[in-house]
């Protein structure tokens, strides 16, 4: 059994506040330091992508889970990220300020895409979002000059200070640190005044503003920090697939990302990496099980988007916290063996809200 | 001393004309009540003072300065805070993180500060929740510090709105039917509360309240409205003894 009981007013906000949690956290670092050494080199591959999808999912979670505003054109950003960065590598700007410089232009389109975007909610913000992707899928096969259009772009190989990480190894410790640093930066800038900000404005905007929050100001802002996100993790995508063409970058990218935030549990900044995981792997995991499923099934075309639809509608009905909320049950179990119950985290009755004014 | 004046406020919506050429001022540290029958036009005045309609003529003096202009969430940076007639918590958060949403305006945390968790923005927080804590003091929340707001009872998440409101560090509490849904017990306390926050915290209080009984023994003065019009002001037994009070309650 643990009690949370805090002795000063620091410990409240601290990430890390017990033993065990330092072991857990440790343990798990260690282990993806010397995964790349251990593993067979197809499964770092797979992690570089899984890695890469986390990013994106962590920048659409911001806009999605804490602000609570629905995007179908998350690809679009991953495009940005990945036509901009593949361009500044072809003009012979230096890796790592063209790895920023893409996540910049990442987060000015989406500023530019906030700005009027905010204005509707809902459904309604989910058609502008999704127009926008098809918009930007559009601008980039006809941009023949910079994007090479529907013949695609070579990508010039990671070189940091000289150094060529382009092999597997590399590239896995490259992707894994920007992915710790995005986490970590995203992790306190939701605890702190931005990120309540933020969970204020998504669940009652009359409030927020009666508070003194600019309700507006942070949704564009979570629309520049997703879209930024995003794009860094677009960027990192080009080495990966080493050869961008605008296909790579559909619609059924944006229902993947958005799947990912929604089964790994809106709200938390671990649902997204798991539901990255979980998500990423279907693809994988599809073609692994194949053999068993007879000829006749396994020649079906949509088996990945069946499963996805699969596991979105078992999520909903058996799970509506998503990952992260079946991570936290599991984790009070043990906390709290042996007393807990099954209803400890059934949601009291919740309040009509009529009339809301926005 | 006047802290707060509307001046021939009027506002419509089309055809409905929800508030008439409505004038009144509330002195500084008293406990001013707005009461009179459903649709009279009083969370309307409070939705004009916060600023979430624009009056279409009239202003609205605050402590000197107008604000009938200024930007909706610039309203609480004057110094008025106020609560909600259905709830407008934030479900989805802790009640700590609540109260601290109270304290968003008192932060003083960097964008890029908050990303590194400098240990400036590390000592604001402990700064905002030593600031939460004398809240959470005064209303007794103690017990509901880290509980999710979603499956609070209701006459709790009454008192968190309050506390929510008081964290902003308020000169004026609009609070709009604080005792709707209140058992006689939670009123009660309501009341001592209400009496506390003007005399230790001294803010100045206006609620819209129906429950006669908690505005006569808290308030010091009295508007009623009616049709959107001012009808009568005074001492809440003045008032209540208003034949034209009578009449809007009753009908003639």
């Amino acid at each position: 059994m643990r009690f949370d009981y805090d002795t000063s007013y620091h410990d409240g906000k601290r990430l890390l506040r017990y033993p065990s949690q330092w072991l857990a956290y440790g343990l798990l670092v260690a282990g993806l330091l010397i995964a790349p050494w251990v593993l067979p080199s197809y499964y770092v591959g797979e992690l570089n992508y899984l890695f890469i999808l986390s990013i994106a999912s962590l920048g659409l979670m911001v806009l999605s889970g804490y602000t609570g505003q629905v995007s179908l054109g998350h690809s679009a950003f991953v495009a940005v990220g990945a036509y901009a960065h593949a361009w500044l590598l072809a003009q012979g700007v230096p890796f790592a300020a063209s790895l920023l410089l893409a996540a910049a232009i990442s987060g000015l389109v989406g500023l530019a895409l906030g700005m009027p975007a905010i204005r509707v909610s809902g459904l309604y913000l989910a058609m502008v979002t999704l127009a926008f992707a098809i918009l930007i899928e559009h601008v980039i096969g006809r941009w023949k000059s910079v994007t090479g259009g529907y013949n695609g772009m070579p990508v010039d190989p990671p070189v940091l200070f000289g150094a060529d990480l382009s092999d597997l190894t590399s590239f896995y410790y490259l992707c894994l640190a920007v992915l710790a640093v995005v986490l970590v930066m995203l992790v306190n800038l939701m605890r702190g005044r931005t990120g309540r900000a933020f969970v204020g404005v998504r669940d009652s905007e009359a409030a927020a503003a009666s508070l003194g929050i600019w309700v507006a100001g942070h949704k564009v802002l979570a629309f520049v920090i997703s879209a930024a996100v995003t794009g860094l993790a677009g960027a990192l995508l080009a080495h990966h697939v080493q050869y961008l063409t605008p296909e790579g970058f559909n619609l059924l990218l944006s229902l993947e990302l958005v799947l990912m935030v929604t089964i790994g549990g809106l709200g938390s900044l671990r649902g997204a990496v798991l539901g990255a995981f979980l998500i990423g792997m279907v693809p994988a995991l599809i073609s692994q099980v194949k053999p068993l499923l007879g000829e006749r099934i396994a020649r079906q075309f949509g088996l990945e988007i069946f499963f996805f639809g699969l596991i979105l509608a078992a999520f909903v009905l058996f799970e509506p916290k998503g990952l992260n909320g079946r991570w936290l049950k599991i984790r009070a179990f043990f906390q709290t063996f042996p007393l807990y119950r099954k209803d400890v985290f059934r949601r009291g009755k919740s309040y009509m809200k009529s009339e809301r004014y926005r | 001393m006047s802290l707060f004046q509307a001046k021939r406020l009027d506002l419509r919506f089309g055809g409905v004309h929800a508030v008439r050429d409505l004038s009144f001022e509330v002195r500084c540290g008293e406990v001013f009540a707005i009461i009179g029958p459903n649709g009279a036009g009083k969370t309307s005045v409070f939705n004009v003072v916060t600023r979430v309609f624009d009056p279409n003529a009239g202003e609205v003096v605050f402590d000197g300065v107008d604000v009938t202009r200024v930007p909706r969430h610039k309203i609480v940076t004057h110094g008025i805070a106020r609560t909600f007639q259905n709830i407008e918590l934030f479900e989805g958060a802790t009640v700590m993180e609540n109260l601290l949403l109270g304290c968003h305006r008192d932060a003083r945390q960097s964008f890029l500060g908050q990303c590194l968790w400098t240990r400036r923005v590390r000592d604001d927080e402990a700064r905002l929740r030593a600031h939460v804590e004398d809240v959470i003091d005064l209303l007794d929340l103690a017990p509901h510090r880290n509980s999710l707001v979603t499956g609070l009872p209701y006459g709790v998440r009454k008192v968190i709105e309050l506390g929510r409101a008081l964290a902003t560090r308020p000169k004026l509490l609009l609070l709009d039917e604080p005792a709707s849904g209140l058992n006689p017990e939670e009123t009660r306390d309501l009341a001592f509360w209400i009496d506390d926050i003007r005399t230790e915290l001294g803010v100045t209080v206006v609620m819209v309240e129906h429950d006669m009984s908690l505005v006569s023994e808290v308030a010091d003065r009295v508007l009623c409205m009616h049709l959107g019009e001012a009808l009568s002001t005074g001492t809440p037994a003045q008032v209540q003894s208003d034949p034209r009070v009578i009449a809007a309650y009753l009908g003639h």
